[in-house]
């Protein structure tokens, strides 16, 4: 994996409906990429995501979260500048998920030169297959963004200080599917 | 009058894995009731699995649990195999034993570094930890990463391994490949016994229980991949005669089953009852790292549960040295499996404990029942039990303190609520 090339993670569990949007928004956003980019899936374990995304320069992870805003709610976060919440990722099975992986990895200087995180709403969470109608169409939009303009507007969004969490995607980009 | 009645409640218990809570009544200086409760959604793996063809248990069952898919995937081998009528025997066994023990170095790494460590060193998280333990917490993280390299090279990949199939594996490593893991795993043994030496330096309340211990047992090995179900008390069954002996109810207050033993009540899985089962048949390194942090053959305090993992987390480094030492590349991958009508059972131990798996299969090989019983599920009246003494021993802290010391309490098990279907949160209540 070269530096340049951007990283796309995908997060969740393909049995856990919605849980699997990250996973199917991080295959599909490569698919349109038009440029090279490197595809990992992961369960969202956090350990395993600080060694995910080591060496990687730019680094645009995808998951599912449970914010309360209505389903296929789509919220774009530069990680590098604000923190992100850990309550969006309260349906993950993992005790040491996501959010503390940032965390954790900004304590010991091993966050990516960029990490943008995009939260896509979910709407169920139990065992099953199959996305939400929502959140199939959220999955899709993310696609149509592309990932040059995913990337490039979370460290435009953040100027290198001023980002907050839970900034949605610029009016008229925010999509609830 | 009245006694005064004090409760105390967790209700977004941190550091497990899943989700639940812990509800606490005591009146006057009496606990009347405790109760862990379990909301996380009930998970239909079970139902889910019928009408699918028999080889797809092992990747379909690894889903339910992103920290221990090798124990869902080897249960859901042996059970198959059993239905079947296959034994699988060294070298694939072998191979096995050590897939499963890349599993416990991730599991036991994460746990005792990033979720029980910061309970005894003061820290509501191991982000605030690693502000002033930075090496320790860059070590735990070390560890995780050979674990899973290990996996990535026998499962395919460091989470929900891809390799494994009923009869054993898709394609075996070459020795050269094993060795390269080999050098990382010298570092990852002596980096043990550095988390053997810490952990057996953290404080621990007096707490000794006498509890019936529940683990396999296999001649000549740390039970990990086979063996019969044995306690202290006892109990000596196969595996096919679980079902005679353990039975799961279920309780009003929790997603979760409960199980206990036919003839007794609660029972303890997990890493002290395997230790104080099988502490002889550790390795000598293992051994004597233990009685070198104070532990002696047998464990009855569920806060050292942490020493008792970072002996195990040193076994399965040594183990696995040993296993690729001896390693000759099998001429098939896997045993041909054909179907046939009939149940088949599995166990073997999930970092967290005894997990049971149970099919019926029809003579095309559809799935017509499963049964799958987690270590956590397992544990959950035992847990109870705990929290009911602790809290009783404990009246005199304050809730904060009580509080903290009874989530301590949950954690000392290493709850997987994902994989018990439910999980955690705390209210104790006093009156």
């Amino acid at each position: 994996m070269g530096e340049a090339d951007p990283l796309v993670i995908g997060v969740g569990n393909a049995y856990g409906r919605d849980d699997a949007a990250g996973l199917s928004a991080a295959r599909r956003l490569c698919e349109e990429a038009g440029a090279p980019a490197v595809l990992r899936e992961v369960s969202g374990e956090g350990t395993a995501l600080i060694d995910a995304w080591a060496g990687a320069g730019t680094v645009v992870l995808i998951d599912a979260v449970s914010s309360g805003a209505p389903p296929g709610t789509i919220v774009c976060v530069d990680a590098r500048a604000a923190s992100v919440p850990a309550g969006w990722f309260r349906y993950s099975t993992h005790a040491f998920g996501v959010a503390e992986a940032i965390e954790l990895a900004r304590v010991l200087g091993r966050l990516p030169a960029r990490l943008i995180v995009v939260g896509i709403e979910g709407a169920r969470f139990d065992a099953g297959v199959g996305l939400s109608p929502e959140v199939a169409r959220a999955v899709e939009e993310v696609a149509r963004r592309g990932l040059g303009a995913i990337a490039t507007e979370g460290a435009a969004r953040s100027g290198g200080t001023e980002a907050a969490a839970g900034d949605r995607l610029r009016p008229g980009d925010t999509t609830t599917g | 009058m009245t006694p005064k009645t004090r409760t105390i409640k967790v209700s977004a218990l941190a550091r497990v894995e899943g989700e639940g809570a812990i509800y606490v009544k005591v009146q006057g200086d009496r606990v009347v009731d405790v109760r862990l409760n379990i909301y996380e959604p009930p998970r239909f793996f079970e139902a889910f699995l019928r009408g699918r063809r028999f080889t797809e248990a092992p990747d379909i069952t690894a889903r339910i649990c992103g920290i221990c898919p090798v124990a869902y995937q080897m249960s859901a081998c042996a059970a198959m195999e059993d239905a079947c009528g296959v034994a699988v025997d060294d070298p694939l066994q072998a191979l096995r034993r050590l897939l499963y023990c890349g599993e416990w170095i991730q599991s036991h790494a994460l746990h005792v570094y990033m979720l029980h460590a910061p309970d005894f060193l003061g820290y509501d998280s191991v982000i605030e930890m690693a502000r002033d333990h930075r090496q320790a917490v860059e070590r735990g993280l070390e560890l995780k990463q050979v674990g899973n390299e290990l996996m990535a090279i026998l499962g395919g990949r460091a989470v929900h391994p891809i390799n494994v199939r009923v009869g054993g594996f898709y394609r075996a490593p070459t020795r050269g490949e094993l060795a390269e893991v080999g050098e990382r795993l010298r570092w990852a043994r002596d980096a043990a016994l550095e988390t053997v030496r810490w952990v057996a330096g953290f404080e621990f309340p007096e707490f000794e229980q006498d509890y019936e211990f529940v683990a396999l047992r296999q001649p000549g090995e740390y039970a990990i991949d086979r063996g019969r179900i044995v306690s202290d008390r006892g109990l000596d069954i196969a595996v096919q005669a679980y079902g005679d002996h353990f039975v799961e109810e279920h309780l009003p207050h929790s997603n979760a089953l409960h199980s206990r033993l036919r003839a007794g009540g609660a029972y303890f899985v997990g890493p002290l009852a395997r230790y104080s089962l099988n502490f002889d048949a550790l390795s000598a390194l293992a051994q004597q790292a233990a009685r070198d942090a104070g532990l002696g053959p047998v464990c009855r305090n569920p806060f050292r549960s942490i020493i008792v993992r970072a002996v195990e987390l040193l076994y399965a480094c040594d183990e696995a040295l040993r296993l690729i030492g001896q390693y000759a590349r099998p001429d098939a991958p896997a045993h041909d499996v054909l179907p046939r009508a009939g149940t088949g059972h599995g166990a073997t131990e999930a970092p967290r404990g005894l997990i049971y798996h149970r099919y019926t299969v029809d003579r095309e090989g559809s799935i017509a029942e499963a049964k799958i019983v987690p270590p956590t599920s397992q544990n959950q009246g035992q847990i109870e039990a705990d929290l009911r003494r602790l809290v009783q021993a404990s009246l005199a802290l304050p809730d904060d303190q009580l509080t903290w010391r009874c989530e301590q309490a949950v954690r000392n098990y290493d709850p997987c609520i994902s994989c018990a279907t439910h999980f955690l949160r705390l209210h104790i209540e006093r009156g």
